[in-house]
């Protein structure tokens, strides 16, 4: 296949950045869109030219590494799957795929695709976790959760904070990703203690940095690659509800 | 020279060994805590439960990862689940057994001492994953569920849906983060750790990249904890993350610490097959499908049919043929080794022909497709993604790819290396697996080692070793931070003056290329000398020919690849030392000159029970060998059969 690309090339941080236009020849099917690219950049290396910077790891859609607005859409046109894990069959000869970096102001451009999204590890570290020191825990059955809950506290928790929520939301919001992290803790009797508390002090640097509000759009749970229902959205406004009701807890 | 290798296993009975060795640890008083600080090199499993439980008692500690977030280490992409003796099934499981079946399974070559503490520690790590907010499967009464996996005739194995690694790396994470937050853990991400820097013969430092802005800074600590994972991608194409490298226990390799066991490879039997050359990393398919999926190739050579019209008497169903009693169950050594065996007879199927068929139709027929897909959902959608075929209807393609490596830094009981105040945990170091990790055991090791062992160790040598007064402390103005940062620079400054024709994926490739043929699945001493010629030779190539674009005070990948591949040549020859000169079969180390007539591994328990400690001995040179005796009082070594 013979691909034209446009992409998205900024220096660093402080450049003002453009797209630009490659053709690759022989693409194949069987190729990831990853592999494509990793094409790309060998051509342009063997031409002397700067290759496209773009974030990966696993390459098996489990890290959250992988990032890419593909034609506009978060981790590109196949539902439920990140970046690395699209393969070329979705494209045919002659396709030309626009590709720009996470959209958001909370993220700012690092080079090219890649882009920072330490704003979600300062959400966390906010409050995103169970207070107990290693060593301190009692026997991991002393506490029956129904499976119900369990389940639907797993259902958050495989939220791999990749951003495409995100990056896909006309209003930049990380209300998905931030109610991902409180639901899976919300739904378990290990997370009760802190439960309000977690969701206000989350909630407050989520807003500190810089990220919009949900106004029901669901584009985030359209592209979210673990398929997280915007109904822990929901959720998460009723906890930091009762939290600013409540301030003492 | 040769190295001392003084294991400190403590004495008494195995079961006392680890409740009489964490009391005669010395302490460090809780005021004096604050007075340490530690490195922590890496965020996977070992990393990040080690840098919290450090965190979450008192010392300052400074946690470096190449990812953008601590939460990205490979340890995520962990499938199956995670191994312990809880017995909660009520099956006759136990520590001991725990213990015995991890032992047997990395084939009698890890010491008994470290394997026990290993099964001993286990149920706490249950309890502590709970506490944190893991949420493990569950039975409709709310308790834990377990499944079974290889290598047990026990269900022990606590899992999260297809993605134990993950939740299990998010509570560490998250205890990391509430560390973070309370300021005892400095958190650096995008930063490698380039150097260890030593002073007085103990680890006081390393020295680091910024991969954002290409700054080399320079960091004292009292303590350095490897926990970088494996080397996998030593071979190009494995299972490992794209970033997964060697460098900072090679950087330890070469100051002196031992290097043990470098040959043991795990090769992972289940997964997707090479596409093409453009192929840039291999998938796995869980171990799990082996319960219900039948291994076969056709019987005749070069059989170009379709999998379904190559009737059921022209199927060669290998690994029943071979092993009646487990039948496709075997453990992932012996069904690597066999797969490549029909592959290499003519009977690969496929277009590269390097596959050989796992085939779910019997159990579609006996159980129905949704049940097939209730268990199994996720892996076939997976598998559908990638190679654009139905295994609903088409038997899968798999094929063994490396995907963990057993061996890594020499440690002693303490988890500490060669190096006084360097240790090293979790899949970067050699201590548990012997020559074959069973399945779910490498989230137990990683937790085992960061919450559970290294605090109390860390603990002992800084109450003995560690510098209180301020004053006495080495600072980073050190005079061996100036050599060992001009050494780094000097480094990169070379490979970025190098300006020249080829890529660095063109030389990993041709390495890789190398290894697998020679040093991989089977390997015999005339390929692994034919190896020891060639890997100079790429590594001379690459230091004239390699060219990186872009300037070294930027964010700059290519110079990241070089970096790391350039690390894999100086490492693969010592793989390659060790293969050659352990001359049995052993775990995942197979010599096809000791085998027996039936083609199964051979052991030589005369001379070979031991680890193979190797010492750097410069670029190029032969590294030198030194042998840990291993001793075995409480198991007797026998042969593994599965016949």
């Amino acid at each position: 296949m013979r691909i034209t690309l446009h992409v998205w090339r900024q220096k660093n941080s402080t450049d003002t950045g453009g797209m630009k236009e490659y053709t690759v020849d022989g693409v194949s099917e069987d190729m990831s869109f990853l592999e494509m690219l990793d094409l790309v950049n060998e051509n342009l290396i063997n031409e002397g030219k700067e290759p496209i910077a773009f974030d990966h790891d696993c390459r098996e859609g489990i890290c959250g590494t992988c990032s890419l607005m593909i034609n506009g859409i978060a981790h590109g046109p196949d539902a439920a799957i990140t970046t690395c894990q699209l393969h070329m069959r979705s494209f045919k000869d002659g396709d030309a795929i626009h590709i720009e970096p996470w959209r958001s102001l909370a993220f700012p451009v690092v080079r090219d695709l890649v882009v920072d999204r330490s704003s979600f590890d300062r959400i966390v570290q906010a409050g995103g976790y169970v207070s107990i020191n290693a060593g301190a825990a009692q026997d991991a059955n002393c506490l029956p959760i129904p499976k119900p809950d369990s389940d639907t506290s797993m259902d958050a928790a495989a939220c791999i904070g990749c951003g495409a929520c995100v990056a896909s939301c006309p209003n930049g919001s990380a209300m998905l990703f931030v109610s991902a992290k409180i639901g899976h803790l919300a739904h378990l009797p290990q997370g009760q203690p802190e439960r309000y508390k977690r969701a206000r002090d989350m909630v407050a640097q989520m807003d500190a940095e810089g990220f919009g509000a949900c106004s029901n759009h669901y584009e985030c749970e359209a592209v979210c690659p673990k398929e997280i229902p915007v109904k822990f959205i929901a959720k998460m406004n009723r906890d930091f509800f009762k939290a600013t009701m409540c301030s003492e807890s | 020279m040769a190295f001392n290798l003084d294991s400190k296993v403590p004495e008494g009975p195995l079961a006392e060994k680890w409740t009489n060795h964490r009391f005669n640890l010395k302490l460090v008083n809780p005021a004096n805590k604050r007075k340490f600080k530690v490195i922590v090199v890496g965020s996977g499993l070992a990393g990040a439960s080690a840098a919290s439980s450090l965190g979450e008692m008192g010392y300052n500690v400074d946690c470096f990862c190449y990812q953008d977030s601590s939460r990205r280490a490979h340890s995520i992409a962990a499938q199956g689940g995670i191994n312990a003796a809880k017995n909660y099934p009520n099956d006759g499981d136990s520590v001991r057994r725990l213990f015995y079946d991890t032992i047997k399974g990395g084939d009698y070559r890890a010491r008994e001492a470290n394997v026990y503490r290993l099964a001993e520690v286990a149920n706490d790590i249950i309890d502590q994953c709970v506490a944190q907010g893991v949420p493990f499967a569950r039975e409709y009464g709310g308790l834990l569920d377990n499944r079974s996996f290889g290598g047990a005739q026990v269900s022990r194995t606590f899992y999260a849906r297809g993605q134990t690694g993950q939740q299990l790396l998010i509570g560490a994470y998250q205890s990391l983060s509430r560390q973070i937050a309370q300021g005892s853990v400095k958190m650096h991400v995008r930063s490698e750790m380039l150097d260890l820097v030593m002073v007085d013969g103990h680890a006081r430092g390393i020295v680091v990249r910024n991969l954002v802005t290409g700054e080399i800074t320079r960091h004292a600590a009292d303590a350095v904890l490897i926990c970088t994972g494996g080397y996998g991608n030593v071979f190009y194409l494995s299972t490992n993350a794209m970033g997964c490298n060697v460098t900072a226990a090679l950087q330890a390799y070469k100051r002196g610490a031992g290097f043990a066991n470098p040959c043991y490879t795990q090769i992972h039997p289940t997964c997707i097959p090479v596409a093409s050359d453009h192929q840039s990393k291999l998938t796995l398919m869980s171990e799990s499908l082996r319960n219900d999926g039948r291994v076969w190739v056709p019987k005749k050579k070069d059989d170009d049919r379709a999998p379904n019209d190559i009737p059921e008497e022209e199927r060669d169903y290998y690994l029943e043929r071979r092993y009646p009693s487990f039948g496709n169950l075997v453990p992932r050594d012996v069904a690597s080794r066999a797969a490549k065996e029909r592959c290499d007879a003519g009977h690969g199927v496929g277009t590269t022909k390097l596959a050989v068929y796992l085939d779910f139709a019997d159990a579609i027929s006996r159980l129905g497709e949704d049940v097939i897909r209730a268990r199994y959902g996720n892996l076939f959608q997976m598998y559908e993604k990638i190679t654009a075929e139905n295994p609903y209807k088409v038997p899968m393609r798999i094929f063994p790819a490396v995907h963990y490596t057993m061996g890594g830094l020499w440690v002693d009981y303490n988890l500490q290396t060669t190096i006084p105040g360097l240790f090293c945990l979790g899949e970067a170091n050699f201590s548990d697996h012997g020559a074959n990790r069973l399945g779910a055991s490498a989230l137990m090791q990683g937790l085992a080692d960061g919450y559970f062992v290294a605090p109390y160790t860390v603990s002992d040598y800084l109450a003995n070793h560690g510098a209180m007064d301020a004053d006495k402390k080495v600072t980073t103005s050190h005079a061996e931070f100036d050599k060992v940062e001009g050494e780094v620079r000097a480094r990169i400054d070379k490979l970025m003056a190098i300006k020249g024709t080829k890529s660095v994926d063109h030389f990993h490739k041709r390495l890789g290329l190398i290894m697998w043929e020679n040093c991989g699945m089977g390997r015999t001493a005339e390929g692994l000398k034919q190896a020891l010629v060639e890997i100079p030779k790429v590594r001379e190539e690459f230091w004239k020919d390699v060219r990186i674009p872009g300037d070294v005070a930027e964010f700059n990948p290519e110079l990241e690849k070089a970096s790391r591949v350039a690390d894999f040549l100086d490492f693969a020859e010592t793989m390659c030392h060790d293969a050659l000169t352990r001359e049995e079969s052993c775990g995942g180390h197979y010599r096809e000159e000791h085998q027996n007539e039936e083609g199964e591994a051979q052991r030589d328990d005369v001379n070979f029970v031991n680890a193979s400690v190797w010492e750097y001995m410069g670029e190029g040179a032969a590294p030198e060998l030194t042998k840990e005796e291993l001793i075995f009082e409480n198991v007797k070594l026998t042969t593994r059969s599965y016949k």
